[in-house]
This record gives structure tokens, C-alpha cells and sequence, in this order.
């Protein structure tokens, strides 16, 4: 009988990081950014039906990137948790860091199980506060850990690049329309700083925002067709 | 690995394997497979039952051209006693649409907040909701599993109605307690006091009446309802209490608000004063 080649625990866990990381870098990126009335979502995506961008409950938005079928799975498994907790206790209970830990607990046993393939996602969750300083935004990579962000957060193949030109433009008072082209515009600059721009339509566009001023208890709303095109052409502000 | 799915664990903290596992888009099916013993039916009883639950009693709607608007008195009684006086039998179940509720009331109110659940559920993880008669059918099946409750005294009748966006018009569905669905043209009634208020508005309605006429014509119905039903409240003029009245229309659900309903309420007993059966109809 042979004995299976030794490897050391460091090497296991960089071997996974390395595959999971290589996954998540395939795909297109997206940028979850508090502005002025709330947390906005913008996702590069040409499929209008396959979302990476999703509301979970009342407060709460979901972004992802990576394998669809698994971002997919957690975001109806968060679904499922959200609805189960709001409806056995009541809907004020459903929090984003009880959805941020779930998803943590997930992520992390899977990647230290030596028997399932790590998950190749990198997940957002967001929830709006009552008040513009008290919104929070989750980052989760594949190994279950967290990141509290203050202001923004990217993931995807060119998050460094994005989250550059992100940061160069951003202010907590961003207005949704400031907020919409900024984040499109570092998305599109994903080639490098000194590379041209892309330039990105409508209809390559995912976008969402958990929007404190909508009345309703659901605070999750779609940004599409000619509303959409309407933040892209609303003319720079001076100043 | 067990999987860990019944009990505080499926609510609790964590993302136990069942919630990962491929299923429907339902929310009642999903609850049945992890906590059964949240379901409004899971009670069980070996008896009749019926003094044990308040019971809720007139609720009343009527389409006009752009929506459709519903209405419930506010008591809910016991036996021969008022259990509340200021109880909310009418509610939105999602943007579009409205159920009211007579019967039970713990059981009802509990399962409209799975019914809300259920359409909120289904829409968030298909990314779309479901047509009009999709809910009307989802609350029948709810209405269905409650059957053994009802032979035990605790029957749930509620009256569904929605905008359907399709079909662009405002629609009505009664249901009986085995889970039968109906659909009911122009109007309709339930509950203790709605043979009284079918009738009352028989007399008074009409497919031209618009959003108003129509409040004041469900306001006069559950007046005539609770003349003749002791377990229908009218309105209370002494504490302020009056209808819950809610409309469905193309820009989503909406309740009138207190001032509205009080002052559709002060004009109709202000005619019963002069008139105290109500608006007459003529003869022929």
C-alpha cells in the first residue's frame, strides 16, 4: 500500500486561495458604493436576466462575482435565511451582520474542509442604515473572511485598478447620478490608470440602490432602461 | 455530516444544508421542510375549538375603473363579547394586492403574514412576481391546509383582491374553507355580517362609480352590515375608530388615511340621521 504524498497545511490552503482567486478573476467586476440617499450597486453584466446583483430583505442587498451557480446558491440560501428569521421573529430582527456571518460560517468551513472544492465567489452584503452614517457594506471573500468597509468595496479580475479610480473621485456626498457615473467610469477603466476608458451602455450595465428616501418598507429598487440612461447623460456637476 | 433542520437551528445563526439544497420558490413549502412548526396550520386540536379565537367579521370590496378597493369593520368577537374593538382585518399583501380576512382571527392574521412572506419570497428569488391569479391560487392552497383547523371550528375565509397588471384591471377572489377559489365579478362580501352588506351594495353599486364613490358605497355596506350583525362594529364615532379601507390601483396599494375614512364615515351617518335604512333605491 502506498502512502499518500505528504503536504504541508500552508501549501494546501494557497493551493485553494490560488484556485479559488483564479475563478473569481475571470469574471467582470463589481463596485458597491454608499452615496448621499443610500448604497448603490453597479455591476458590470450583459445578461439582463442573469443578476449579480439582488435584494435579500427590507435593508439589505446582495452584489457577487464568480461562479454564477454558486453565488447563485448563497443568494437564495440568504434569501431563505432572511425571510425564515423575519417571519419566526419579526422583520425588524433580519440584520446584515447575522446575514454576513451565516454566509462567513459557509464560506469558511467549506474552505478548510479538505473534502468539497472551495467556493470561487466574493460576495457584498449591504445594508442600509437609518441614518446616512450607519449604513454598513460586508465584504466576503471564498475563505469565510469579512471586511467592514468604510466607504466602498470592489470585487472581481481588476478590483485593485477599480478601486483606485474609485477612491480618486469618491465623497460620502455623492448625489445617485454623481455616484452611477463614477462607478461606471472606474469600471470601465479596469485596463490600468493611463489606459483609455471603456465606455459602458445601458445595456452592459447592472444597476441597483438600497435607497433610504423610497417610502416603502422595501428599500431595494432596480435602476434600468431610460432611468438608467438618464443618470448616465445628467451633465457633470461643476465644482 | 447530519443535516440540522428542524427546531431554533433552521432560524437561528448559520446556513444549515437545507437551505443551500435545490427546491421551489415558495416559502411555505421550504418552512414545511425546516420548521413545520411555524406554519399557522401546525396547531393541533382534538376538539372544537371555536371559543378559544376571536373571531374577525365583515369585510367588503368593489372594483371601480382603475382599481379595486377593499374594507373591514374593526371588531373581532367571542362568543357573545367584543374580544377588540379596533382590530385591522384588511391588509396589503404585496404592492399590488389586498386580502382581508374573516374567521379566526389568530390563524388569519398569521396567515396573511405568510401569504405576505410567500409573495415576497417567490418574487425576490424569480425576479419577478407572481400574475394575480398565481397569489389567489398560493392562498388557496394555504386556506386548503388549514382544513383540518377549520373542522375543528377554526375556519379562515379570507377575500383576496389585486390590480392585475396583465390584465389591467382590478379583480376579486372569495375562497371557502376547503381551498375553493372563486372569482367574483364587481363586488362581494364575507364574514358574519356579508349577506347584509351584499346586499347593501347590490342596491347601491355601480361599475361607474369611481375611487370616492366607491369608499362611500363599501362605507355604507359595512354600515347596513353592522345594523343588522351584532358581530359587526359600525362606525365609532365616540373613540374615532372607523374601516380600514385600502385601495389596489396601477401605482401599487395605499390605505386611506384616518381624516379620509372618518369623513366618508361622518357623511354617511349624517344621511342615516335623515334617512336611517340608507340611500333608497327605486322601485324599477
Amino acid at each position: 500500500m502506498s502512502s499518500p504524498f505528504y503536504v504541508a497545511p500552508e501549501q494546501q490552503m494557497k493551493d485553494r486561495a490560488d484556485f479559488a482567486r483564479k475563478g473569481i478573476a475571470r469574471g467582470r467586476s463589481v463596485a458597491v458604493l454608499r452615496y448621499a440617499e443610500g448604497i448603490l450597486f453597479v455591476a458590470e453584466n450583459r445578461s439582463q436576466a442573469l443578476h449579480k446583483v439582488s435584494e435579500i430583505h427590507d435593508r439589505i442587498g446582495f452584489a457577487a462575482v464568480g461562479r454564477y451557480n454558486e453565488f447563485e446558491n448563497l443568494r437564495i440560501a440568504g434569501i431563505r435565511h432572511a425571510d425564515m428569521r423575519g417571519y419566526a421573529y419579526d422583520r425588524s430582527d433580519v440584520t446584515g451582520r447575522g446575514l454576513a456571518n451565516a454566509y462567513a460560517q459557509l464560506l469558511g468551513t467549506i474552505f478548510s474542509s479538505g473534502g468539497e472544492k472551495p467556493y470561487e465567489v466574493e460576495l457584498v452584503v449591504a445594508e442600509l442604515g437609518p441614518a446616512p452614517g450607519t449604513d454598513q457594506i460586508y465584504r466576503l471573500t471564498y475563505d469565510g473572511s469579512v471586511a467592514d468597509e468604510e466607504h466602498l468595496a470592489v470585487m472581481g479580475g481588476s478590483a485593485e485598478v477599480i478601486t483606485d479610480a474609485l477612491d480618486a473621485g469618491y465623497r460620502d456626498d455623492l448625489s445617485l447620478a454623481e455616484a452611477v457615473r463614477l462607478a461606471v467610469r472606474s469600471l470601465g477603466s479596469d485596463a490600468g490608470p493611463d489606459k483609455p476608458v471603456r465606455e459602458l451602455g445601458p445595456d452592459s450595465l447592472e444597476v441597483a440602490v438600497l435607497d433610504r428616501s423610497r417610502s416603502q418598507s422595501r428599500k431595494f429598487r432596480r435602476i434600468t432602461g431610460p432611468a438608467l440612461q438618464r443618470l448616465l447623460d445628467d451633465a457633470p456637476t461643476a465644482g | 455530516m447530519t443535516a440540522q433542520t428542524h427546531g431554533s437551528n433552521a432560524f437561528g445563526a448559520g446556513l444549515p444544508p437545507a437551505f443551500l439544497r435545490a427546491g421551489s420558490s415558495s416559502f411555505a413549502e421550504f418552512l414545511t421542510q425546516v420548521a413545520p412548526d411555524l406554519l399557522p396550520s401546525s396547531r393541533a386540536t382534538l376538539s372544537d375549538a371555536t371559543e378559544l379565537s376571536p373571531h374577525g367579521t365583515t369585510i367588503v370590496a368593489c372594483t371601480f375603473p382603475g382599481g379595486v378597493m377593499m374594507a373591514g369593520d374593526r371588531r373581532a368577537t367571542m362568543g357573545n363579547l367584543i374580544a377588540q374593538r379596533d382590530i385591522q382585518k384588511v391588509f396589503a399583501s404585496d404592492e399590488f394586492s389586498l386580502v382581508g380576512i374573516a374567521g379566526a382571527a389568530g390563524i388569519a392574521v398569521e396567515m396573511v403574514r405568510l401569504f405576505q412572506t410567500e409573495l415576497e419570497h417567490y418574487e425576490k428569488l424569480e425576479g419577478a412576481p407572481l400574475s394575480l391569479d398565481g397569489k389567489a391560487n398560493r392562498l388557496a392552497a394555504m386556506i386548503r391546509q388549514n382544513l383540518g383547523l377549520a373542522m375543528q371550528g377554526l375556519a379562515v375565509l379570507p377575500l383576496f383582491a389585486g390590480w392585475d397588471t396583465a390584465a389591467e384591471q382590478g379583480r376579486i377572489f372569495s375562497y371557502d374553507a376547503t381551498g375553493g377559489r372563486y372569482e367574483e365579478t364587481a363586488f362581494h362580501a364575507v364574514g358574519s355580517g356579508s349577506v347584509f352588506a351584499r346586499g347593501s351594495l347590490k342596491k347601491v353599486y355601480s361599475q361607474q362609480l369611481d375611487a370616492r364613490a366607491c369608499a362611500m358605497a363599501v362605507i355604507q355596506a359595512l354600515y347596513d352590515a353592522a345594523d343588522d350583525d351584532s358581530a359587526t362594529g359600525g362606525p365609532d364615532l365616540a373613540r374615532r375608530i372607523f374601516p380600514v379601507v385600502m385601495q389596489a390601483t396601477p401605482d401599487g396599494v395605499s390605505r386611506l388615511s384616518d381624516a379620509e375614512t372618518s369623513e366618508i364615515a361622518g357623511e354617511v351617518v349624517a344621511a342615516r340621521m335623515e334617512r336611517p335604512d340608507g340611500p333608497a333605491a327605486g322601485v324599477i
